[in-house]
């Protein structure tokens, strides 16, 4: 069995309320940091932890922290990002409706070190009961004296509120947050300045996901210097997986970062194999926006090295053989998947999110989807491929917000690693309606192409 | 003092420049002018917050600062990025930039109607401009491109949702001169579009602004809708004793003989206005008599609106004496003796491949 630290204690009955977080350890991580470590002591386990930012990005959140500018008099802010509406991520959800108090633990104190005595969860419209979870939280932790005037005795104030969104996947963008939070259309703001200067009411500002901020609890409690213990190189402890598609036994699982892709797959503790017994045809390990892989790119990195759920191993080979850890959608696709069919879906999702503000993303995305199309419902031509694979470039690094590349990303991996699929379906309109390319040449046995 | 002032070296194109800290790369490079001056849709220099969206003002930051030479890793919008010192920037010299640009023109043009024939800003669009200097001569864009109803604003201003590029400069200066914003944007992605609640009329002294201030046509003057092309009117400043005090009074009038068929705001090489004007110059004050005039405005040669120029204009040189070879012109040529194409003599099937002037000299033998 993996080691855990954020849902080891989740399965214990009555772990949402107070009394029973309390009394299995719960807020000893608040007390430790509050009474002995003060705010700077506070940063500096986080520091040495090597946590980072489990939203998408994988930025270092201790080095988050410290470059937020702390004027004279101007209050600062920290934002939970619970808006989680990246296709296949389900994790924070989890972990909120089962243990609402981890989170809450990992806001005081987040917010302790950061000087923030406002903090705000923005959490995703569509879940629509959690907030009620988490408002019963705060009022059970503001009745205990952790929240409220003078938590503990420090002089330390702090007051956290619930925002629901209205539905919108561009709003968990973290400068669309801030101005969906402040009560404006979500559209990203222009950066610089960034949030750690200009964020929330123009005031200094953190963004940090759920798991991120939860993940300040553990390592608390038991130091940075233990943390680094979990999990490997710069892939420091333990992450939350949602695990969907394919699979025997899709769920959120919190695996340490040191196991294999293919171990997180087929064993019994983790996804259970593939269903049906069925071969696995290719993966998305980290949430839509990340590049597809074949499955002998996913097991193997292109230099024939085991493929870790790690940070750095799943980018291993960049994007030509590699992907990213992303925010932990893990999207198993078996033999019977269309891998043109699920570019299509991702790229219909990409248009519809587009808040519009940029040229090439609002005009790009719709573009993509059409021509997908035609592909997928047999009018496409062999042009369309290069003109798909021309339009996803000049969206890529030329927006203003990293949505746009996540709406190229998949169609640019798609057509990377799945050319024939899309020829297949120009050259077989009639057929490519009826039953599907299937396997191909994509699967274990054959050895991974050299990097290009 | 202003000499001690610290200030920024910057290359754009190679051409070095010094600007003060805070400026932005495409301010540094209007201040060089000419080509190193990426174009820009959405940016507005009197417009607090504008810029950023339309990406037509890329650029590739070569050497970030001498204090920090690395390159920037993408395109920069150069209207929102300030320079550093000693900072390198690419802009017609990249052909990265170049190309990224042609992207975006593609972009921008898919879902335009491309109704210029029709449309009352041609010939003063930022758009037709982008497209001839950076787009190609032929779209990729195969399906039924985006359309929208045609709303009045009031009873003064069309807006043509369809020719929007949605550089929010409007909104910008709705939200920044009028009492009150009235619009903004609906709805989302390329489903967005600027609308008024409820088709709510824009009553407001400073709302005509936005015809301005738009780049296409898809906020035009409803007082000057179809009544003609703008070449064919003549620019003339003109200014008046407005009453109202945030209205400088400053206009362009756009006549044809002596009838006034507008009133514009005075704009810049950019395209921005100078000043901006309020609505009754705008709209209010169409007979020449309410106007003091200053005289013809100084229109770029290269603009098609120079075509309605009347003085100053130099007759051109006769080059007829040049072409001629010194040779006394004539009114009337003979035409069969002066051409050397038309001799009989001459078998055309016997010459191989199309007849060239070639074929025609009179061999001095
Ligand atoms: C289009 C888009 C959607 C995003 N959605 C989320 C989200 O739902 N949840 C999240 O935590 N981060 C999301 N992010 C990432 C955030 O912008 C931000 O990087 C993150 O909240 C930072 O937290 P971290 O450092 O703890 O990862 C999104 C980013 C983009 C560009
Ligand atoms: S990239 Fe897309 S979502 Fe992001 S700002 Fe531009 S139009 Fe909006
Ligand atoms: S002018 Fe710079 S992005 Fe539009």
């Amino acid at each position: 069995m993996g080691r855990k630290l954020l849902l080891d204690k989740a399965h214990i009955e009555g772990i949402r309320y107070y009394d029973t977080y309390r009394s299995n350890g719960g807020y000893a991580a608040a007390e430790k940091a509050l009474k002995n470590l003060g705010p700077d002591g506070v940063l500096d386990e986080v520091k040495k932890s090597g946590l980072r930012g489990r939203g998408g990005a994988g930025f270092p959140t201790g080095m988050k922290w410290s470059f937020i500018a702390k004027p004279e008099g101007v209050p600062r802010y920290l934002v939970c990002n619970a808006d989680e509406s990246e296709p296949g991520t389900f994790k924070d959800r989890y972990l909120m409706e089962f243990i609402p108090h981890l989170l809450i633990e990992g806001l005081l104190i987040s917010s302790f070190a950061l000087g923030a005595n406002s903090c705000y969860i923005y959490i995703r419209g569509e879940y629509a009961w959690i907030p009620e979870i988490l408002e019963q939280a705060i009022a059970e932790a503001k009745n205990k004296g952790w929240l409220g005037k003078n938590i503990l005795g420090t002089g330390f104030d702090l007051e956290i509120y619930v925002q629901r969104g209205a539905g919108a996947y561009i709003c968990g963008e973290e400068t669309a947050l801030i101005e969906s939070l402040e009560g404006k259309r979500g559209n990203p703001r222009i950066k610089p300045p960034f949030p750690a200067v200009k964020g929330l009411y123009q005031c200094p500002t953190v963004v940090n996901n759920v798991e991120t901020l939860a993940a300040v609890v553990p390592i608390i409690n038991i130091g940075g210097d233990e943390y680094i213990k979990f999990g490997t190189g710069k892939s420091t402890g333990t992450k939350l997986i949602s695990a969907c598609g394919n699979i025997n036994k899709p769920g959120v699982y919190e695996i340490e970062m040191n196991i294999s892709v293919e171990e997180f797959i087929y064993s019994d503790e983790y996804c259970g194999g593939i269903k049906n017994n069925k071969r696995l045809k290719a993966c998305i390990p980290g949430g839509s926006s990340v590049p597809v892989l074949p499955a002998n790119l996913l097991l193997k990195t292109a230099k024939g090295e085991t493929r870790m759920m790690t940070y750095e191993s799943l980018a291993d080979g960049g994007f030509a053989t590699g992907s990213m850890l992303g925010s932990g959608g893990f999207i198993v696709m078996d033999e019977d998947q269309c891998i043109v069919r699920n570019t299509l879906t991702f790229a219909r999702f990409y248009h519809h999110e587009s808040c519009g503000q940029c040229s090439p993303c609002r005009e790009g995305t719709g573009w993509m989807k059409k021509v997908l199309q035609n592909i997928e419902y047999g009018k496409g031509k062999m042009s369309d491929i290069d003109l798909l694979w021309d339009i996803q470039r000049k969206i890529e690094g030329n927006t203003i917000c990293p949505l746009g590349d996540a709406a190229a990303w998949p169609v640019a991996a798609a057509i990377r690693h799945f050319r024939d699929e899309f020829e297949w379906h120009v050259l077989n309109p009639e057929e490519s309606q009826k039953r599907n390319f299937g396997l191909a040449h994509y699967a274990d046995p054959i050895p991974a192409p050299a990097a290009v | 003092m202003a000499e001690d002032k610290k200030m920024f070296k910057v290359k754009i194109d190679n051409i070095s420049v010094e600007v003060e800290p805070g400026t932005t790369i495409l301010n540094a490079a209007r201040l060089i002018g000419g080509e190193v001056v990426p174009p820009a849709m959405c940016y507005y220099s009197k417009l607090e917050g504008s810029g950023g969206k339309c990406r037509t003002c890329i650029v590739k930051v070569t050497k970030g600062s001498d204090a920090d030479p690395r390159p920037m890793p993408k395109l920069v919008a150069s209207c929102r990025t300030t320079v550093m010192d000693g900072m390198e920037v690419a802009n017609i010299t990249s052909p990265e930039v170049l190309d990224a640009r042609k992207g975006v023109v593609e972009f921008l043009l898919i879902n335009h109607p491309l109704d210029c024939p029709i449309c009352d800003q041609a010939g003063e669009c930022h758009l037709q401009d982008l497209g001839y200097e950076n787009g190609s001569e032929a779209t990729r864009y195969e399906f039924k491109r985006r359309t929208f109803d045609k709303v009045d604003l009031g009873d003064k201003i069309k807006l043509h949702m369809t020719r929007c590029i949605l550089c929010y400069r409007c909104v910008f200066t709705a939200d920044q001169l009028t009492q009150k914003r009235e619009h903004g944007i609906l709805g989302r992605g390329d489903a967005a579009e600027i609308g008024t609640y409820i088709k709510q009329s824009l009553d407001n002294d400073f709302i005509g602004n936005v015809i301005d201030v738009c780049p296409v046509g898809a906020l035009t003057d409803n007082t000057f809708r179809f009544k003609n092309r703008v070449w064919f009117l003549k620019p003339v400043d003109a200014h008046r004793n407005c009453n109202n005090p945030k209205c400088c009074g400053k206009v362009v009038l756009w006549m044809r003989g002596d009838e006034v068929f507008r009133v514009t705001a005075r704009k810049d090489e950019y395209g921005e206005v100078e000043n901006f004007i309020c609505d009754e110059c705008r709209f209010e004050k169409k007979d020449k008599n309410d106007w003091v005039i200053e005289g013809p405005r100084k229109i770029n040669h290269h603009s098609v609106i120079s075509q309605g120029q009347y003085v100053n204009t130099v007759k051109p040189l006769d080059p007829l004496v040049d072409v001629l070879d010194g040779r006394k012109p004539k009114l009337l040529f003979n035409i069969h003796s002066e051409s050397q194409v038309n001799r009989p003599e001459i078998d055309l099937s016997k010459i191989e491949g199309p007849a060239h002037s070639d074929d025609f000299i009179i061999k001095k033998s």
